[in-house]
């Protein structure tokens, strides 16, 4: 097995193992959202706390979830990583920064977009699943939404973040077929065009929660 | 040709040795807008000699465009602010009367500044040693076009080979990765027959030899193919990374 953790700890080992993760969390984000929309059925609350049981009771969620948490550490310890790697390879920076003449601000910035959407997943995680599934706090997960998007503070911090999610996802979509070789004059136009429209999906799709609780959504 | 001279401010690079500590020095010039950004160089360095002082230590050699020896920073964009060209290709008359203009030797952990301006790039010949080739039997001299390749790839594969190793990739990256200069490399043999037999053993060996030198990983920014002289593809490193894990996958070297 030496030659595979050897191949994996290569610096295309390395690429390949974000592009991998980042594609998984990918298709997680479509799944996830999907099923939030049941958030938007106006019905009280009813579709989106049965939507809610029903992953609950889903068999096998541990293992599910266990591999989705070691898909998120995977690629956040193998950024950390590559991130501290690669400013080891310039140790001595240049006076003048033209970077914003070669490459887009979205390729630079992977980094700290990473980092807040890391933020955000740990608050995202205390308010819904701790609140829900740990403390039992409330079993009305509907009501916890509803709760949580009423403050404007924590709903435009929420909307910001996607926003720079969309910019995570915006290059890191066609980066990783990029990495994985996939580059053709054919279709890579088709897979960055693509990417444009799955980060924005995923940026307005999310954001459009907590604007909906704030602004449009009257109680019952 | 124009006899307005340009007043330009420069702001050089100078460090006397590996372990010295360098800074920006203030050059004040006028030049021809026909000189070329080399030509300055020398201009100032003709001047400083006679005042007795150190000339700017740079590197060149061919002057146009094929050594790959000139790469200079030049307001933060190797081999400067024009596309496609080297450092030697670049003429004054791309600049404004009054400009600033910062010039700073490539940056990166695997290219040590030696002298001023001057880096060592023998980690991109180290690459190469380990791979660069294509082996053939002695003999009789084979018959040219004896084998047929199609047009298309001879022409990517010759235009991989375009390549002049000057290492403006590495300088552009900020990772400092190499990327763009191996996939250059593995590409013009991988494409043709005669590269077949060792492509396998190439890819992995040059990309060893890569990350043995303290080059970052590639992010995919791909600021090396906007800053590289020659045009190189990133579809070259697409399929440096294809022909890494599938040589990783299927060659029978375990160790
Ligand atoms: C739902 C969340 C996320 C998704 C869908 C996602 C997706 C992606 C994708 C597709 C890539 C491109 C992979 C490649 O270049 O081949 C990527 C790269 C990256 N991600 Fe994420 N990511 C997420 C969360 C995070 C987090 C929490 C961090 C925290 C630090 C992070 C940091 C990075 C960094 C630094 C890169 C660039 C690495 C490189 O190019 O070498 N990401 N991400
Ligand atoms: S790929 Fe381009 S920038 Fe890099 S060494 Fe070759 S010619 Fe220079
Ligand atoms: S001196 Fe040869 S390429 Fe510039």
């Amino acid at each position: 097995m030496s030659w595979l953790l050897e191949s994996l700890n290569s610096s295309i080992g390395k690429k390949i193992l974000m592009a991998v993760t980042g594609i998984s969390l990918i298709l997680f984000l479509v799944g996830h959202l999907s099923g939030n929309m049941a958030l938007f059925a106006n019905d009280g609350g009813k579709s989106f706390n049965a939507y809610a049981e029903f992953l609950h009771h889903l068999p096998g969620l541990m293992v599910i979830e266990i591999i989705l948490a070691s898909v998120f550490l995977l690629h956040i310890l193998n950024a950390l990583r590559l991130w501290v790697e690669n400013k080891k390879a310039r140790p001595v920076k240049y006076a003048v920064n033209a970077s914003s003449k070669n490459s887009t601000i979205f390729s630079r910035t992977m980094v700290q977009t990473g980092s807040i959407i890391l933020i955000f997943l740990i608050v995202h995680l205390k308010n819904f699943w701790y609140e829900y599934v740990i403390l039992k706090s409330n079993d009305n997960l509907f009501e916890i939404v509803v709760e949580t998007f009423k403050d404007p503070v924590y709903s435009g911090l929420y909307i910001l973040a996607m926003i720079l999610l969309g910019f995570h996802l915006n290059h890191g979509f066609q980066s990783a077929f990029q990495t994985f070789g996939w580059n053709h004059k054919k279709y890579t136009p088709f897979i960055n065009f693509l990417g444009a429209i799955y980060s924005i999906a995923m940026a307005v799709g999310f954001a459009s929660m907590p604007i909906y609780f704030l602004f449009f959504y009257g109680g019952n | 040709m124009s006899d307005v001279k340009l007043k330009l401010k420069l702001k050089i690079w100078r460090q006397p040795g590996s372990d010295a500590v360098g800074k920006l020095v203030d050059y004040d010039v006028e030049v021809s807008p026909d000189d070329s950004f080399l030509e300055m160089l020398d201009q100032i360095n003709e001047s400083l000699e006679k005042n007795n002082q150190e000339p700017i230590v740079f590197e060149s050699d061919c002057r146009e465009g094929i050594c790959g020896a000139c790469g200079l920073v030049i307001n933060g964009q190797p081999h400067g602010p024009v596309p496609r060209i080297t450092t030697c290709q670049l003429h004054m008359r791309h600049f404004k009367n009054g400009d600033t203009i910062y010039v700073e030797p490539f940056r990166a952990k695997a290219f040590p500044v030696l002298k001023d301006l001057l880096v060592d790039r023998t980690p991109l010949d180290k690459i190469l040693q380990v791979g660069g080739f294509v082996s053939i039997n002695t003999g009789g001299v084979p018959d040219a076009n004896e084998i047929p390749i199609a047009k298309d790839v001879a022409a990517q594969s010759f235009d991989a080979a375009a390549c002049i190793g000057c290492g403006a990739c590495v300088a552009s990256c900020k990772n400092a990765s190499a990327m763009l200069f191996v996939s250059a490399k593995v590409s013009q043999y991988a494409l043709l027959p005669q590269g077949q037999p060792e492509r396998q053993r190439r890819v992995e060996a040059m990309v060893k030899a890569m990350d043995e030198q303290g080059f970052g990983s590639c992010t995919n920014t791909y600021a090396c193919e906007a800053e590289c002289p020659k045009g190189i593809s990133i579809s070259n490193i697409a399929r440096l990374n294809r022909d890494f894990f599938s040589a990783k996958l299927k060659s029978k070297n375990v160790s």
